[in-house]
C-alpha cells in the first residue's frame, strides 16, 4: 500500500503536468479573452511526435523535449494564424467554436495517421526509485517537476524582462491601450499561442512517459483538466493557473487514494463546479478585474432567418412521413431515425443555446439521463416503454435543471465551461454508481419500443414513432417562440441586464428553458436506449454533445426548422457520400469551422 | 517633401463615420497646425471620442482622408499610426493596472529601441512629474486618479510624439489636479508637441488651446481660435444640445 506522501508526490507531479498545459491557456486567455478547446489536441500530438521521436528516430532525451516542443509550436502557430486570426472580427462565439473544431481535426488526424490504439511511450530513463521519507520518488518524478519549474522560470523571466513579455502583459490588461503604445497585439497573440503550444506539448509528452501510454483519448481529458485548473486558479492568471494545477493534482489523487481511481476525474470536475459557482473569478481573483464576461449580445451572430413558407414545411414533413410507405431500404429508414433522434437533441440545444444563449457542451448527459430513467423504469419497475419513455423526459428535465441550476448566474464562456464538466459528473456518476446503474458494465436486456402493448420492432415503426415525437416537440417549440416567453428568452440571450433591469427573473427563465430542452433530451435519449437495447456510460458522450452543437450551428442557433435540417444534413450527408466512420468526426471538425468563417448565422440563420 | 509651417500637423478632410447603420460623422474637418493645442468639444455623444479612435486608426472611416505630416493615415494599424509619432491618453487613463508605474511608464516607449535615451527620458520624466518619483514600484492600479493622469501623460511622452491625442485629460480629477494637467498640457506644448484634445469642459479647454472645434451630433457646428470662442454664447448652446445654436 502506498503511503500518503506518495500521494502527495503524484499529485503534485500530476499538477505539474496539469501545470504546463493550465498556464498555456490562462495565457491565451490572458490576451484574446478565449478558452482554447483545442490545447489538448495539442498536447495530443505532443505525445505523438514524442513518440516518433523516441521509438523511430531514436533521439535522446534533451532532443526529444526540443522537438516536441519546436514542432507543438509550428502547431500553435498555424492555429493562431489560419484558425483564429480570421476571426478577430466576427461573434464573440466564434473563436471558441474555431477551437472546438480544430481539436475535432487535429485529434482525428492523428488517430488516422497512428490508428486509435494505445502505444507504449517508453520514459528514456532508469527505473529506479529513491526513499524520501515514507515514499519513493523516480527519475521520470524529477524530470516532471524539473520540466515545471524550469518553464515557470522561463516564463516568469520572459513575462517580467523581455520586450515581448511586457507587451503580453499589457495586451492581457488593456489591449486598445496596448495598441495605443505601438504594441502590435497579432505579433502578442502569435507569441503566445506559439508558447502555450509549446508547453501543452512537452506536457503531452511526459504524460505519455508517466503512463508509459499514448492514445487519442488523452486530448479530450486534458483540455478538460487544463480547464479546470486554469478556472480553478483564475481564468487568464498565469500564477493562479500553476497553483490550480498542483491543487487539482492533490485533490485527484487523495481522491483516488481514499475512493479509488475511478472517481479521479469526479472530484477533477467537482471542484471546478465548485470554485465556479462559489468564486466564478476563480480563487486567486483580485475584487478589482473586469466581469469575467461582456453581455451576452455579441456572442451569438446576429441575422435575419430565412423564411420558409408553411406549405414547404408541410410539403416537407408529408413527404418524410409517407417515406417508408415507398420501397425504402432499411438504411435509408436507420438513417432518418438516428436524424429524428439527433434532431431532439438539437431542439433542445438550439433552444437552450440559440434562444436564451446558454451555449451548453454538455448536452449529452441529457440523454443519458433519459435513457437510464427510462430503461430502469421498463427493467427494474416494469413500467410501460411508452411511459418510462415520458418518464425518461421528465427526470431529465428536472434533474437536467437541478444540476445546471448553480450555473445560472455565469455567462459566455462559464457556461461552457460548466456544462461540459457537468456532463462528465453525470457520466463520472452514472460510472460510479453501481448499485443503480450497475456501472461499467452497462444496462443490457433493454425492452424494445413499444406503444399501448404493442412492440415496435419493424423499422418503418419506429421510424414514425420518431419522426411524430420530433414533429410534435418541434410544433411545442415554435409555439413556444413564438409566445411572450420565447421572447423573454430573447431578450436574456441579447442582453441579460436590460433583461433583469425590465424585471425578468433569469433564473425562472433559464430553469423553464433548461425544463422544456431537457425534457426533449430526455426523451430522445429514453428511446435510443430502447432502440440500442444496450447502454452504458459511454454511451452518451462529449463528442455528442459537441455533434449536437454543430448540428445546431450549421441550422442556425434558435432556429427550429434549422435544427432538424442540420440534423438530416449531419447524419445524412456522410451517409449518401458513404464516408467511412472513422473520417466522420474529421469532416465534423471541418463543418463546424467552415461554418463559424463563413456562415456563423448557419444555413437557415439565427432567430 | 517639403514640410512648411503653414501645413497642418495633422488633417481630417470630409470624415463620415458609420457605427453599423447609425452615421457618426457627417463631413468632418479638422485641422491640428503644427506646435498648436486644438481641442473639440461637444456633449454626450457628439462623436468627440470616435474622431480620437479614427485619429488612432482603431475605428476606420467611411469616406474621407486623415493625413498626418502629409501622409494618409487610413490603411495604417494603430501599432504603425503611432511608430509614426501621435501618442495617445486615452479616455479613463487606461493605464496598465498590474503593472508598476515605471513599467507602464516605460510602456511608452515601446516602439524606441534606443535604451539609453529611454532612460534619460525616464529620468526627464520624473522631473516633470516629481511625485512619480516615489511611486514607481507600485502597482499602476493603486494610485490616484491624478497622479494616473500623470502616468498617462508620462507614458504618452515617453514614446517623443510629435503630437498626442488626449480624451477628456480632466475627467474626474480634483480641481486641484485639473490646474495642474493643464499647466502640464501647455508645458509639453511649449517643448514643441502638439496636442489635440477632446474635452467636454469648455471653460478649461479653451483657456489653453489655440483653436477649438465644436462638434454637436457628428457636425462640426462652430469652429475658430480658442480667444474668440470663449466669449461666445453659442459655445454654451452648443454643447448642451438641443438648440439651434449654428
Amino acid at each position: 500500500m502506498s503511503s500518503w506522501l506518495d500521494y502527495t508526490i503524484n499529485g503534485l507531479i500530476v499538477g505539474n503536468v496539469y501545470a504546463l498545459v493550465a498556464v498555456g491557456l490562462a495565457l491565451i486567455f490572458g490576451v484574446s479573452r478565449l478558452i482554447n478547446f483545442a490545447q489538448g489536441s495539442i498536447y495530443l500530438v505532443g505525445a505523438y511526435i514524442g513518440w516518433v521521436a523516441v521509438v523511430q528516430l531514436h533521439t535522446p532525451l534533451p532532443l526529444t523535449i526540443i522537438v516536441v516542443a519546436v514542432a507543438a509550436a509550428l502547431v500553435g502557430l498555424v492555429i493562431e494564424r489560419f484558425g483564429l486570426r480570421p476571426l478577430q472580427n466576427s461573434v464573440r462565439i466564434a473563436p471558441l467554436l474555431a477551437t472546438i473544431g480544430i481539436s475535432f481535426v487535429l485529434d482525428q488526424l492523428v488517430m488516422l495517421t497512428f490508428s486509435p490504439n494505445p502505444r507504449a511511450l517508453p520514459s528514456q530513463l532508469p527505473d529506479v526509485r529513491f526513499q524520501v521519507g515514507g515514499g519513493t520518488i523516480g527519475p521520470l518524478d524529477l524530470l516532471i517537476a524539473g520540466v515545471g519549474i524550469t518553464s515557470a522560470l522561463l516564463l516568469f523571466v520572459f513575462l517580467r524582462y523581455s520586450k515581448l513579455g511586457w507587451a503580453v502583459r499589457a495586451t492581457a490588461q488593456d489591449r486598445d491601450a496596448a495598441m495605443q503604445m505601438g504594441v502590435d497585439v497579432n505579433r502578442v497573440n502569435q507569441a503566445v499561442f506559439g508558447i502555450a503550444a509549446a508547453l501543452g506539448g512537452v506536457s503531452g509528452l511526459l504524460v505519455g512517459m508517466y503512463y508509459n501510454q499514448i492514445d487519442t483519448a488523452m486530448s479530450l481529458q486534458a483540455t478538460l483538466k487544463g480547464v479546470v485548473a486554469e478556472v480553478v486558479g483564475g481564468a487568464g492568471n498565469v500564477p493562479g493557473a500553476v497553483i490550480g494545477s498542483l491543487l487539482l493534482g492533490l485533490v485527484e489523487s487523495y481522491g483516488v487514494a481514499v475512493f479509488g481511481t475511478s472517481y479521479r476525474n469526479l472530484f477533477a470536475f467537482l471542484l471546478l463546479v465548485v470554485v465556479l459557482v462559489l468564486r466564478p473569478n476563480g480563487l486567486f481573483a483580485s475584487a478589482r478585474q473586469a466581469p469575467p464576461e461582456p453581455l451576452t449580445g455579441t456572442f451569438i451572430a446576429p441575422s435575419r432567418p430565412v423564411r420558409i413558407p408553411r406549405w414547404a414545411l408541410l410539403v416537407a414533413a408529408a413527404a418524410f412521413a409517407i417515406l417508408p410507405l415507398f420501397p425504402v431500404s432499411f438504411y435509408v429508414l436507420q438513417t432518418l431515425i438516428n436524424a429524428w433522434l439527433l434532431g431532439m437533441l438539437a431542439l433542445s440545444l438550439t433552444l437552450v443555446a440559440g434562444t436564451i444563449g446558454q451555449v451548453s457542451l454538455g448536452h449529452a448527459a441529457l440523454l443519458a439521463i433519459g435513457a437510464y430513467t427510462s430503461a430502469l423504469l421498463s427493467l427494474n419497475f416494469s413500467v410501460p416503454v411508452g411511459l418510462a419513455i415520458i418518464g425518461g423526459g421528465l427526470m431529465s428535465a428536472a434533474l437536467g435543471t437541478a444540476l445546471i441550476s448553480p450555473s445560472f448566474r455565469l455567462r459566455g464562456h462559464y457556461v461552457s465551461i460548466a456544462t461540459l464538466a457537468i456532463g462528465e459528473i453525470v457520466s463520472l456518476v452514472i460510472l460510479n454508481w453501481e448499485s443503480v446503474t450497475r456501472g461499467p458494465i452497462g444496462i443490457s436486456g433493454i425492452p424494445p419500443l413499444a406503444l399501448f402493448g404493442y412492440d415496435l420492432i419493424s423499422a418503418t415503426s419506429i421510424y414514425w414513432f420518431s419522426f411524430i415525437v420530433m414533429v410534435v416537440l418541434a410544433l411545442l417549440q415554435g409555439r413556444l417562440l413564438g409566445s411572450h416567453l420565447g421572447r423573454s428568452f430573447r431578450a436574456i440571450r441579447d442582453d441579460d441586464i436590460a433583461a433583469r433591469a425590465y424585471g425578468l427573473s433569469l433564473n425562472r427563465y433559464k430553469s423553464l428553458a433548461f425544463i422544456f430542452g431537457g425534457f426533449a433530451a430526455g426523451v430522445s435519449g429514453g428511446i435510443a436506449a430502447h432502440l440500442y437495447s444496450y447502454i452504458n456510460h459511454e454511451t452518451f458522450n462529449t463528442q455528442q454533445s459537441i455533434l449536437a452543437l454543430t448540428v445546431v450551428i450549421l441550422g442556425g442557433l434558435g432556429n427550429v426548422v434549422g435544427a432538424i435540417v442540420g440534423s438530416v444534413a449531419l447524419v445524412g450527408l456522410p451517409e449518401v457520400f458513404r464516408i467511412a466512420a472513422e473520417y466522420r468526426i474529421l469532416i465534423y471538425g471541418i463543418v463546424l469551422l467552415l461554418l463559424v468563417r463563413f456562415r456563423p448565422q448557419g444555413l437557415l440563420g439565427t432567430m | 517633401m517639403t514640410t512648411s509651417a503653414a501645413e497642418p500637423l495633422l488633417a481630417l478632410s470630409n470624415v463620415n463615420t458609420f457605427y453599423g447603420q447609425a452615421q457618426v460623422h457627417f463631413d468632418l474637418s479638422i485641422t491640428v497646425g503644427r506646435g498648436h493645442i486644438v481641442c473639440l468639444l461637444g456633449g454626450n455623444a457628439s462623436g468627440k471620442s470616435t474622431t480620437m479612435k479614427i485619429i488612432l486608426g482603431l475605428v476606420k472611416p467611411r469616406s474621407g482622408d486623415v493625413t498626418f505630416d502629409g501622409a494618409s493615415l487610413l490603411g495604417l494599424t494603430t501599432p504603425q499610426i503611432v511608430r509614426r509619432g501621435i501618442a495617445s491618453v486615452p479616455e479613463a487613463r487606461r493605464l496598465f493596472a498590474d503593472m508598476s508605474v515605471r513599467e507602464n511608464i516605460l510602456m511608452g516607449a515601446f516602439v524606441r529601441n534606443d535604451r539609453e535615451a529611454i532612460a534619460q527620458d525616464l529620468e526627464k520624466m520624473l522631473g516633470l512629474f516629481p511625485k512619480l518619483g516615489q511611486r514607481l514600484s507600485q502597482r499602476a492600479g493603486s494610485l490616484s486618479g491624478g497622479e494616473q493622469q500623470m502616468v498617462a501623460m508620462a507614458r504618452a511622452l515617453m514614446s517623443r510624439p510629435r503630437m498626442i491625442v488626449m480624451d477628456e485629460p480632466t475627467m474626474g480629477l480634483s480641481p486641484l489636479y485639473v490646474d495642474r494637467v493643464l499647466e502640464l498640457i501647455r508645458t509639453i506644448n511649449q517643448e514643441g508637441v502638439s496636442v489635440f484634445m477632446v474635452e467636454q469642459n469648455a471653460s478649461l479647454a479653451l483657456e489653453i488651446a489655440h483653436e477649438a472645434y465644436v462638434l454637436q451630433t457628428g457636425k462640426i457646428v462652430l469652429s475658430g481660435p480658442a480667444r474668440a470662442l470663449k466669449d461666445d454664447p453659442r459655445i454654451r448652446d452648443a454643447y448642451l444640445g438641443g438648440s439651434e445654436a449654428a
